[in-house]
């Protein structure tokens, strides 16, 4: 594939316009689906292949995954269902990456991205994620809206139940938002990230970019470095990895881990240098500035010096190691930019599988229940589209 | 005239230890029998008879004596609350006097210290003598203002704790709660002036720096929930710091709502050194824990914050031993719309009157970390003993279940076991924690100055009785 540049274009020249980076060898891909158009034969095919696709290796066996109702939490989630949602973006994959391609899977279902805080790049993905779907999408932002004339989460909430939105994608700066909204509405509701708590999305696109990269993560070493105290990204990574098996080492400055930890199932490191030669995953997360101005450390320089991935730190890790952000980086703090752009980062691959582990989610919260389990007479209008055969090579 | 006779019930008086089953003949506002027997053919299963001629004073016919049957259940000296938030004058779409004197009535309490945070502030003897008299007209409990350490609640200068002191309401006690005291000049200060009138302070205890957005008590829970943490040290240091400071100007310091372990260290070895310290604890902080917190409904958010499990237990010790003196509720109601927004944006607090026996009986008698007598004395004698609450609370001469008392009692069902509902209490508020949770024990009657003001579990509102 090719690589998006890094940033919040990435999605948007995806939708409008780039040069289509679909496997030449597909059929579909060179069907002139102009403008919204959906396209059809993927669908179709998806549908004829539900009932003969050999079930992707999964640890629970056919049928037994739990259905999906909420995404609120990785904490919620077993082994099994994680697998399925990847496995499920494995096959979504190839209509995430192509321009101007949607399946009619969710069309009629409208899904409400509802952002009581601004997340222009997550609130994008996720918008992409549902139109190629072709669920229709409101967006409701705080800014700009009633929430802004003081209208309370509440009111907002029963509003979009009243008008009667499929699912709600929600971002909020209040942890636990997304577990109140499960109180005020019956439809299916997708955490786009609260707070200090959780990002699921991000940790699932996080550990399907590791698996395609490293294969299976059982007994892979991750190691996530930074400010795991304000992290909503940090929580739901490290339950994402320990249920793939994955062995986890968190390295970050005392005064910004969380306390009393020890249920993480985590390792504990001091020193950066110490970890880097056993990792296979380093996974750097956002320091925010203002961290410095209320003694969390004493300036970008330390941290950097500290904490910071550069090239000499690099060349410590093992020759199929990657290098992860949850993006928007800091060049200089947490990492260099060398860092950035060497071939180890696959940043901005994150950024376009995120599209389609959204569309993963969505499909498999508006489906209601697991593909294998579904009777295919009800499950018909919303099949997935199935396998359409693997991508190009990931690029690293 | 009026003469009830508290027929068959288990009297429970902390204040002279009697722990018996005896009959109570209350005329008009004062106790004049406390007897075993006074009615007749209450020894068996047999219904309440009426009085013997013999057993009454002289003056008394048997025929205008009522029998209340009270067999199963425990009379006890009316419960006195340190800690309550009336919202009257201010907030009266929350709580008001009498809506607050309602429900501490249905949790059989006889009097509520209302606290000063009200609108405007309680650092002025009119604003005192307002909320002391408006209880008096409500007649359903004796309402007893703290006042303001500080004007405003500013933590600047000292209120008139002299003035305040010699209004009608006698104001004897001062806390700026809900803001920490942080300045520790002032705070020394209002201990030291606070001596002239033998008045106790109450600071709310937190130190404001360890504390900045915080949402919940510091912890695993906490960290998982991605919630900032309020540590339990921003207590224990605040506490520490005004128990040296008490101690240095020998003044009288009262420790509001304990919820650490270290707190109770703290408290317990004070009180071995002579420091003139009291404290309370919330029925909150011995029944609930921040695990509960996962499911981020507000009517949680409290401060301070549930604790864990391992605080608790050490709250129920101390309460236990007596190093913490009494149980007092914290009730704070907010309204519903405060209250149903994302759990950092909701105000803290939580009701507590009329739900405060029941959790206590739940969670300390039936589960006996307490013996009854011990738990009624938190409730009533301890209380009464931070602060001069007249004859309410069962200590002095003219309190407590004997004869010649004046008639402030409560007659408790500890075997009654209700399921909370929000919507049936009398507050005007709904945020009760307990909603929905089954909880053993309940206040059946209350009588203020010997007029019930709950009877049956209905609240008598004055002009009922006229």
């Amino acid at each position: 594939m090719t690589r998006p540049t890094m940033g919040e274009t990435a999605p948007d020249a995806t939708a409008t316009g780039a040069p289509a980076s679909a496997d030449p060898t597909d059929p579909d891909a060179t069907t002139p689906a102009a403008g919204d158009r959906h396209d059809v034969s993927v669908d179709e095919r998806a549908r004829a292949a539900v009932d003969e696709r050999p079930r992707a290796a999964d640890d629970a066996g056919h049928g037994t995954v739990a259905p999906l109702t909420d995404l609120i939490s990785i904490e919620d989630l077993d082994a099994a269902q994680v697998r399925h949602i990847l496995d499920t973006t494995e096959q979504l994959l190839p209509i995430a990456q192509r321009e101007r391609n949607s399946v009619p899977t969710l069309r009629g279902k409208v899904v409400c991205n509802l952002f009581m805080e601004d997340s222009t790049r997550t609130r994008i993905s996720f918008d992409l994620a549902a139109k190629r779907l072709s669920a229709e999408v409101i967006n409701f932002s705080g800014k700009g809206s009633s929430v802004s004339k003081g209208e309370s989460f509440k009111d907002t909430a029963l509003t979009l139940d009243a008008m009667g939105v499929d699912c709600v994608v929600v971002r909020s700066g209040s942890s636990g938002a997304p577990v109140q909204l499960q109180g005020y509405l019956d439809v299916p509701i997708l955490n786009a990230g609260d707070g200090w708590h959780q990002h699921p999305t991000q940790a699932l696109l996080d550990v399907f970019t590791m698996r395609r990269h490293l294969g299976d993560l059982d007994g892979r070493h991750a190691v996530i470095v930074g400010d795991v105290l304000h992290s909503r990204v940090a929580r739901s990574e490290v339950q994402a990895l320990r249920l793939l098996g994955a062995t986890v080492t968190l390295v970050a400055p005392p005064t910004l881990l969380p306390p009393e930890i020890d249920g993480w199932g985590v390792e504990v490191a001091d020193h950066l240098d110490d970890v880097l030669p056993s990792a296979d995953v380093v996974y750097l997360l956002r320091v925010q500035r203002e961290r410095m101005h209320r003694a969390f450390f004493p300036s970008r320089r330390e941290y950097a010096r500290r904490w910071g991935l550069d090239a000499t730190r690099l060349a410590a890790l093992k020759d199929d190691a990657i290098v992860m952000h949850p993006g928007p980086m800091n060049r200089g703090v947490e990492i260099t930019g060398d860092v950035a752009d060497s071939p180890r980062a696959v940043i901005t691959e994150q950024v376009t599988n995120g599209i389609a582990v959204r569309m993963a989610c969505l499909y498999l919260l508006l489906a209601g229940a697991t593909a294998g389990s579904a009777p295919p007479a009800a499950a018909g209008p919303i099949d997935p589209p199935a396998d359409v055969g693997p991508d190009a090579e990931v690029d690293r | 005239m009026s003469a009830y006779l508290l027929a068959g019930g288990r009297v429970l008086d902390p204040g002279s230890g009697i722990d018996a089953l005896l009959d109570v003949l209350v005329v008009d506002e004062r106790i004049v029998r406390v007897a075993p027997d006074l009615a007749g053919g209450t020894g068996g299963s047999g219904e309440a008879g009426a009085p013997h001629a013999s057993d009454l004073p002289e003056h008394l016919d048997p025929v205008d004596v009522e029998v209340v049957d009270v067999r199963g259940c425990w009379v006890t000296p009316g419960f006195v609350d340190l800690h309550t938030h009336l919202r009257e004058p201010g907030e009266e779409d929350a709580e008001d006097i009498d809506t607050g004197s309602a429900a501490g009535a249905a949790g059989g309490y006889t009097a509520l210290c209302a606290m000063a945070n009200t609108d405007p502030v309680c650092d002025a003897a009119v604003i005192a003598d307002l909320v002391w008299r408006r209880g008096r007209e409500v007649g359903l409990v004796d309402v007893f203002p703290v006042g303001a350490i500080t004007k405003g609640l500013k933590g600047q200068e000292l209120a008139p704790f002299g003035e305040l002191n010699a209004s009608a309401a006698g104001v004897d006690m001062f806390s700026d709660d809900g803001i920490p005291l942080a300045d520790a000049l002032v705070m020394r200060r209002a201990l030291q002036y606070a001596t002239a009138f033998d008045a106790v302070i109450c600071n709310h205890a937190e130190e404001p720096d360890l504390t900045v957005d915080a949402q919940m008590n510091e912890g695993a829970m906490s960290s998982v929930l991605g919630l900032p943490g309020w540590p339990h040290e921003a207590e224990e240091i605040m506490v520490a710091r005004d128990l040296i400071l008490a101690a240095g100007v020998d003044a009288r310091l009262h420790v509001p709502h304990v919820s650490t372990a270290g707190t109770v260290e703290l408290i317990r070895a004070a009180k071995q050194r002579g420091v003139r310290v009291t404290a309370e604890v919330t029925p909150h902080h011995l029944l609930l824990t921040d695990d509960l917190v996962d499911c981020y409904d507000p009517v949680l958010k409290v401060n301070p914050p549930v604790r864990s499990h391992g605080d608790v237990r050490a709250l129920r010790e101390a309460l236990a031993d007596g190093t913490i003196d009494g149980i007092a509720t914290d009730h704070a109601p907010h309204l519903p719309e405060l209250k149903d927004q994302e759990w950092d944006h909701a105000p803290c607090g939580m009701l507590g009157l009329e739900t405060a026996f029941g959790v206590v009986n739940t969670a300390l008698i039936r589960s006996q970390t307490l013996d009854p007598l011990t738990a009624i004395a938190r409730l009533t004698v301890g209380p009464a003993s931070v602060r001069d609450v007249g004859d309410h609370g069962g200590g002095g001469p003219d309190g407590g279940v004997a004869e010649g008392a004046t008639a402030n009692l409560a007659v408790v069902d500890p075997d009654a076991t209700w399921t909370v509902d929000a919507r049936a209490l009398h507050s005007r508020a709904r945020n009760s924690p307990y909603h929905g949770r089954e909880l053993t024990g309940r206040p059946v009657h209350t009588l203020l100055r010997g007029r019930f003001t709950l009877r049956d579990g209905v609240v008598q509102r004055l002009e009922v009785v006229a």
